[in-house]
């Protein structure tokens, strides 16, 4: 896989220069959520990162109050200078550094288009384990049907018609790392939840084996494990959000049909 | 490359509005076609025209766009609204993620159920008030400059613009503390593409009354 690097100017004058040496900083409590995505795609693209992960409330406001975050959110990545906060604005700005994000306009559009039906495909399956437990099977249920009727057929066929390894380009992409990622994740939920989709069980074998994601899907690695119980109770100590506000505050049941 | 941009929605803001803003912003002239009845959307279903089912769709430049963020980082490429580098792009997209958020809230409102209306609409002044305008104060003290990001005008400037005026909507004193905002808002409102933008008859649509709500309430079930 080629890699692109962004040149450094190394003026000893420049303090910006010094903090570009340093590896990304990733401030996050210690799970998946909504940074998961981000170290995939440093990850994949073959960059090392450091990781300062709150375990309470108390050290969560302890960075609020440090005031690096522009909405008092997490994720925040310390990166080139910069304090970035937003998922997608991490994601984009790493993906388009490293090359990973198309080599013009018209690859930049399709794998937004991509990235953003996975995007909504992901947090679906990411506020699961806030159901109401008399929802709990009613929600899981919604979310496979949703995985294997609208999301993954589109992901099976841009594979299948362009007859190339990846989405778009005909090489590594932001997209093809976070459909890897959507689908272990579907996996978890349901096992046999690719069946049916020949080309992303083809897919998902062969980006597996690429060196970077393969280092990453290792035991070892900076990925983090699915939510369990306490887990769970955890980030709802230090995030303070409710049981119960899947699907009520999910954007894709707007305008759905 | 001929042919104006066509736009695929509902006859409302939704989630196509900032879409029509930033085109109108860039000068761009584009049509509309709109989705009255349920008929209309099975169409483009059917036809393959909408990746995940889904509107807003943009047809632009031989390719048929979904998905918001998608639809709006093409338009403001193409249209050199994105800034001049990746550290430019990176706070824009930063700035405009949090518009993107609190115009989220905003839909989540209009669509809540009449029972939960109150609670979501107190939450929403809350952030409006502590976590997002003071953000965006914060950025032009910064550097004071009239724009957000770079010293000229970018796309986030119009997503800004835009949510101020729903703000002002939802309630006007929110933006009394503000003095750099509404110093911002009468600078680019008086901006001539957007200028025309928001005189009466241009193509910006006009909030949801209750009885379109219900209409739809009905139709997609929520």
């Amino acid at each position: 896989m080629k890699q692109t690097r962004s040149k450094i100017a190394f003026t000893p004058e420049s303090q910006e220069s010094l903090s570009m040496t340093g590896k990304p900083v990733l401030h996050y409590l210690n799970g998946r959520g909504r940074m998961e995505s981000i170290r995939w795609l440093l990850a994949a693209a073959g960059v090392e990162f450091e990781e300062k992960l709150f375990e309470n409330r108390e050290e969560f406001e302890k960075l609020i109050q440090g005031g690096t975050l522009m909405y008092g959110q997490v994720p925040m990545v310390e990166m080139d200078g910069m304090n970035l906060v937003q998922t997608r604005a991490i994601l984009r700005y790493i993906a388009a550094k490293y090359g990973l994000y198309g080599r013009n306009l018209e690859e930049q559009a399709w794998i937004d288009m991509y990235v953003e039906g996975l995007r909504d495909l992901s947090d679906m399956i990411m506020f699961l384990p806030l159901s109401l437990p008399e929802e709990k099977e009613m929600n899981h249920d919604y979310v496979l049907h949703r995985a294997m009727t609208r999301f993954f057929p589109v992901y099976e066929k841009a594979l299948r018609d362009n007859k190339q390894h990846y989405l778009v380009g005909n090489r590594l992409s932001w997209a093809d790392v976070q459909l890897l990622e959507v689908i272990l994740m579907a996996e978890e939920c349901k096992a046999s939840v690719l069946s049916g989709f020949p080309h992303l069980q083809d897919f998902k074998v062969r980006t597996s084996q690429i060196p970077t994601i393969n280092r990453f899907l290792q035991p070892g690695s900076q990925r983090k494990p699915p939510l369990d119980a306490e887990s769970l109770g955890i980030a709802k100590d230090i995030f303070k959000f409710e049981q119960g506000m899947f699907l009520k505050n999910m954007s894709t049941v707007v305008a759905e049909y | 490359m001929a042919g104006k941009p066509v736009l695929h929605y509902w006859n409302a803001r939704g989630r196509m509005e900032c879409i029509r803003w930033l085109l109108a912003a860039a000068g761009v002239e584009f049509e509309e076609k709109f989705i009255e009845v349920p008929a209309d959307i099975e169409k483009l279903i059917k036809d393959g025209s909408l990746m995940f089912q889904q509107a807003p769709m943009v047809e632009i430049d031989g390719m048929k766009l979904v998905q918001c963020r998608a639809i709006l980082n093409y338009i403001a490429t193409k249209y050199n609204l994105y800034g001049k580098d990746a550290k430019e792009r990176a706070l824009i997209d930063m700035y405009t993620e949090g518009i993107l958020d609190l115009t989220e809230m905003m839909l989540q409102v209009v669509i809540s159920l009449p029972d939960q209306r109150e609670a979501k609409i107190s939450l929403l002044k809350e952030k409006t008030k502590n976590r997002y305008l003071p953000a965006y104060e914060k950025v032009l003290k910064s550097h004071g400059q009239d724009y957000l990001v770079g010293n000229r005008l970018t796309r986030v400037d119009i997503h800004l613009l835009e949510v101020l005026l729903y703000v002002e909507e939802l309630d006007s004193s929110l933006l009394a503390p503000f003095p750099l905002l509404k110093a911002l808002k009468s600078r680019i409102s008086s901006l001539p593409n957007v200028m025309k933008f928001l005189q009466a008859g241009s193509q910006r649509n006009s909030p949801i009354n209750a009885k379109q709500i219900e209409e739809a309430r009905k139709i997609f079930k929520f």
